[in-house]
């Protein structure tokens, strides 16, 4: 059996037909917020139970809980708030209680019925999710552009995100992935987050953990990153690639995720864990520096914060950084390998991104040769 | 209060579930109090499971189909 959801409850705010129909018909009366991309995705996710057992934006009571306490009201474990945003001169004539429509480009994407409206603390919120408020932080210079005010209460989905036709062969839901993976029997399955192009390091850690499980749950994640980060096309490329020459393909099932990058470290470390058992994971894989970003982390500080969940009801598999031993002839880790240094080939992301822009495919021992070639058909590579 | 059925457990259970209550600090009254509530409890787990109704776990399995996932 799968993953149970989080909260015991996989959430469906999706809206069928006909009560699709009557509420689009009420969503051009009402009162309008305009979203941008993330949020609208954020939406989706949402209404289809990616974030269960959450059935909206977070009321005040939540938020405060999860910024203090990394759980929800009800103690539920949970680290990332999940709000939105409102400026305070554009919300004359709404107010608690009322329902509103919540548009993507001009379109109803859902409606939301508001249960509160209240204002928040930035420099808090930075703070208790980041650490920091060093405001070169990528996390908390989003945050910092958000507005005043944050309203909560649940939502109902009317229409889908548009997304490429690139990506949408690979966009499943958990409801998706729960039968799935049901299909194919699988009782334990390992969740893989990632944002990169794989590496031999990647490799060695996915297979470590697929030794002890069932299936493979690769689930790159797709959405707004920073500058120089690889483009999610290459990312997905890649791994089509790896999983082509180098997977059991009856053990490995690749799917995206949608959502932005926080770069909240250990407390985001948690977050996709959370999404991921939504998916039907039972295990999921934490390496180095998860969600991290520059030095603002501890190279294994997503490893502690797990130690405060006892009741996750997703078990994390932490594997250490691999690399090549010229000594044992293959990729190992600090654990198993005896040798010195002067025998260790280290993966870096930084030497591998540097060949590549050049043209280059990467030595074997750090990266597949069909990875690299897939990766150098591409002529824009990075996020601008 | 509804009325009330007798059922039977082992003997051995039935001292293991004592001594929880016991233990509980007055969470739980008695022995049938606690087998009620954990009973209730995973009763409704198990109606939680049902998330999909099985037209769309087949609306499901075509979509997976037609992707290349099955």
């Amino acid at each position: 059996m799968v993953a149970k959801p989080h909260g015991g409850k996989l959430v469906n705010k999706v809206s069928r037909e006909p009560r699709r129909s009557r509420l689009l018909e009420e969503a051009r009366e009402l009162y309008q917020i305009s979203l941008d991309l993330d949020t609208a995705v954020d939406v989706e996710n949402i209404a289809h139970g990616v974030y269960s057992p959450l059935e909206g934006f977070m009321i005040q009571d939540d938020y405060l809980h999860v910024l203090e306490d990394m759980r929800l009201s009800d103690d539920t474990p949970w680290t990332m708030p999940l709000i939105l945003d409102l400026d305070p001169r554009k919300m004359r004539g709404i107010s608690e209680g009322d329902d509103v429509t919540l548009a993507f480009r001009g379109s109803p994407l859902a409606i939301l019925h508001i249960e509160e409206i209240y204002e928040w603390d930035k420099k808090r919120y930075v703070r208790r999710i980041y650490g920091t408020t060093d405001p070169a932080h990528p996390g908390i210079a989003q945050v910092m552009q958000r507005r005043e005010l944050l309203i909560g209460g649940p939502i109902e989905l009317l229409s889908n995100v548009p997304i490429s036709p690139n990506f949408e062969r690979y966009l499943l839901w958990p409801a998706e992935t729960r039968v799935l993976f049901e299909e194919k029997g699988w009782r334990r399955i390992a969740g893989f987050q990632t944002r990169n192009v794989p590496h031999m390091g990647h490799e060695y850690i996915q297979k470590a953990a697929l030794t002890f499980v069932d299936g493979l749950f690769i689930n790159p994640l797709i959405g707004k990153k920073k500058p120089g980060d690889w483009r999610d096309e290459v990312i997905l490329e890649a791994y089509e690639a790896l999983i082509r020459y180098y997977y059991p393909r009856d053990a490995t099932v690749l799917a995206i995720l949608r959502t932005r990058m926080r770069y909240a470290g250990p407390r985001e470390a948690v977050h996709h864990a959370i999404i991921r058992k939504n998916f039907g994971c039972t295990h999921f894989i934490i390496g180095r520096d998860h969600a991290g970003v520059d030095n603002y982390y501890g190279p294994y500080d997503a490893w502690q914060i797990f130690q405060e969940f006892p009741d996750l009801g997703i078990t994390p598999l932490f594997i250490r950084e691999a690399f090549y031993c010229r000594k044992c002839n293959g990729m190992v880790n600090e654990k198993i390998c005896p040798h010195d240094e002067q025998y260790r080939i280290r993966i870096s992301g930084t030497r591998i991104r540097e060949m590549i822009k050049k043209g280059e495919i990467p030595p074997s021992e750090l990266m597949r040769p069909e990875v690299a070639k897939a990766i150098l058909r591409f002529k824009e590579l990075f996020v601008r | 209060m509804n009325e009330k059925v007798a059922v039977y457990i082992s003997r051995e259970l039935y001292e293991r579930v004592k001594k929880e209550v016991e233990e509980s600090g007055g969470e739980f009254k008695d022995v049938s109090e606690y087998i009620e509530f954990v009973l209730e409890e995973l009763l409704k787990e198990e109606n939680e499971e049902a998330v999909y109704t099985k037209e769309e776990e087949e609306e499901i399995k075509r979509r997976l189909r037609a992707l290349g996932y099955m």
